[in-house]
């Protein structure tokens, strides 16, 4: 362990949707193990799958990078996916892209962004079309 | 706090040692020591998933043997719902009461009627206004035990209702009292009839925050030949179920949630598939859901590891018992207010083995095994003792095992050093057959 404190790194695979999630059921145990407060652990685990799910539904996968400090956890999730064209469109509660599908299994009810900005102290996004999209998000301890 | 009594024990002449139990147990609680299998007390949850799988019936449930009931001068049998499910060919309750008044119980008193009064309990209870949901059944206490160790955010959820074999205790030893009131309180013994070890650990911990009502609690299958004999030579019962369908019911998985007469639930039985679903559950809101059922079994309470049939066959059987019962005879008068003394203490959180009670240090310790599990094989062999290289590595830096247990990381040192032998031999070789070596080889023979 170094000062910049202990990483997890995760791989979120874009073709399996039944393994959507499993990152943030990792995640989870590991800062149950940390003995971080139950209300921390909940607010990581939600915006680590709604972000999981995200990649998964709309950019095919990508990778979720877990920084945990004793004070502070960052999550840095990073996807080579189609970009989010208009970013405050999108944070609206409701909208959503994600196909038919998709919505048949329960997801794409638009709850995703708006979720992961509800549950954590500070959120940004970048985003570029044809590129990909990078998202960090931290939860004060 | 008081240390956790356990109702899964171990054989020791008879385990072998083997992973069957290491690579089944849902919450990593066992590992191989000395060739034989030991219980990590503090994670266990009672479930008996090792004591489905072990080939060599060396896992057994704890519970109390029938002869145990002779201390008592009047004894109760509380027969679970999931006993009902074990006979062949029974066209009717009557048949398994009467038996168990034939077998040495004084009277018999049917959980089932308790269930359907905490079923009108927990109908009550969802009308209240500004709840926590969904609500999730307090029935198993293996749930109970995995949501306090493992789902902080969802013990408020928790029914706070006693489950009703709590329930049907109390009222059994009242109404003995009543009727007989020239016995004294101790002198009356409840005998639960269960199918589970998990039911025995919930009695032995006394879940319902103070002494259980419940004085023994036998094992379905210990009772289920005895009482075959007896309901074998029944012609006509004397005596009458009084439950309905809907306390029947609760003997398989689903049977609760119908009883709640709302769509709004959902019932998840298998230990796997639970963890799955409350993990769900504290990631996502679900706002639809009103109720929701966990059964650690497969099946429900019919396919505990103390029952005597098949659960799918025993579940057959229910469903064909239950045609002709009333719904639920069993109401509290009114269906009005939850009594005091149904209410169950709320559940709290205890983390089953955090790494340590300082976060840094603790951080200190996950880096580690970060750093132990790049070197591990990720084969999850278990021949180490613990049920995956994860586990493995926690272990070490817990200081629980040492890394040379690790097979494949032996191999290799093994391995290495052959070849340093190899090389050595090679060396002493290339020495003896050189022109000169006539020189040097008692140095390198020495050497």
């Amino acid at each position: 362990m170094t000062d910049a404190g202990i990483n997890f790194h995760f791989d979120v695979d874009g073709e399996d949707f039944s393994s959507a999630g499993a990152a943030s059921v990792e995640v989870k145990k590991n800062l149950r193990q940390l003995g971080f407060p139950p209300d921390v652990i909940r607010k990581v685990a939600i915006a680590m799958y709604e972000g999981e799910i995200n990649m998964v539904i709309h950019a095919n996968g990508g990778t979720a990078d877990v920084f945990v400090l004793p004070d502070e956890i960052t999550m840095v999730l990073r996807d080579q996916g189609p970009g989010i064209a208009d970013v405050s469109l999108a944070m609206q509660e409701g909208f959503s892209t994600a196909r038919d599908n998709i919505r048949s299994l329960g997801f794409g009810a638009g709850m995703g962004l708006p979720n992961m900005k509800k549950y954590t102290d500070a959120m940004e996004i970048e985003t570029e079309l044809g590129k990909g999209t990078k998202i960090v998000m931290r939860v004060k301890v | 706090m008081m240390e956790y009594k356990h109702s899964v024990s171990l054989d020791v002449d008879k385990c072998k040692g083997c992973t069957h139990c290491l690579k089944r147990c849902p919450t990593e609680a066992i590992r191989i020591r000395e060739g034989k299998a030991r219980i990590h007390s503090q994670r266990c949850i009672d479930c008996g998933e090792c004591i489905r799988v072990c080939p060599y019936k060396a896992k057994k449930a704890t519970h109390d043997s029938l002869e145990a009931m002779e201390q008592f001068r009047y004894k109760v049998a509380l027969p679970a719902p999931s006993l009902y499910g074990q006979f062949d060919h029974l066209s009717d309750i009557d048949f398994v009461l009467q038996g168990l008044l034939d077998m040495g119980f004084d009277e018999v008193y049917e959980v089932s009627k308790a269930a359907e009064l905490v079923s009108g309990y927990t109908r009550q209870y969802l009308r209240r206004e500004g709840l926590k949901k969904p609500v999730i059944s307090s029935a198993c206490p293996v749930i109970v035990r995995l949501i306090s160790m493992r789902f902080p955010y969802l013990c408020e959820n928790v029914l706070p209702i006693l489950p009703p074999i709590e329930i049907a205790g109390k009222l059994a030893k009242e109404k003995a009292l009543s009727e007989h009131p020239e016995l004294a309180a101790e002198e009356i013994g409840i005998c639960f009839i269960s199918p589970c070890p998990a039911k025995v650990s919930y009695v032995k911990n006394s879940f319902a925050g103070q002494k259980s009502n419940i004085d023994l609690v036998l094992s379905i299958s210990d009772v289920y030949f005895p009482l075959v004999s007896h309901m074998n030579k029944i012609i006509v019962p004397e005596v009458s179920t009084d439950s309905g369908m809907v306390g029947v019911s609760w003997a398989v998985a689903g049977g609760e949630s119908t009883a709640v007469f709302n769509d709004r639930y959902l019932a998840a039985d298998g230990i796997e598939n639970v963890i799955r679903v409350l993990d769900q559950i504290e990631n996502a809101d679900f706002p639809e859901l009103e109720f929701v059922e966990l059964n650690a079994c497969d099946g429900g309470c019919v396919g505990g590891v103390m029952t005597v049939a098949n659960p799918y066959i025993a579940k057959a059987r229910i469903q064909s018992l239950k045609r002709y019962l009333p719904v639920s005879p069993n109401l509290h008068p009114g269906d009005g207010d939850i009594p005091g003394e149904a209410a169950m203490p709320p559940v709290e959180y205890a983390p089953a083995s955090p790494l340590s009670k300082d976060r840094k240090e603790a951080m200190r310790m996950m880096a580690d095994i970060q750093d132990i599990r790049k070197e591990l094989p990720d084969l999850d062999c278990g021949s180490c003792g613990a049920p995956t290289c994860a586990a493995f590595a926690e272990d070490i830096v817990r200081g629980e095992a040492c890394a040379d247990e690790c097979v494949v990381f032996m191999r290799m040192i093994f391995h290495d050093y052959i070849e340093k032998r190899k090389d050595a031999a090679q060396v002493k070789e290339a020495l003896r057959t050189q022109p000169h070596s006539k020189d040097i080889r008692p140095k390198c023979e020495d050497g």
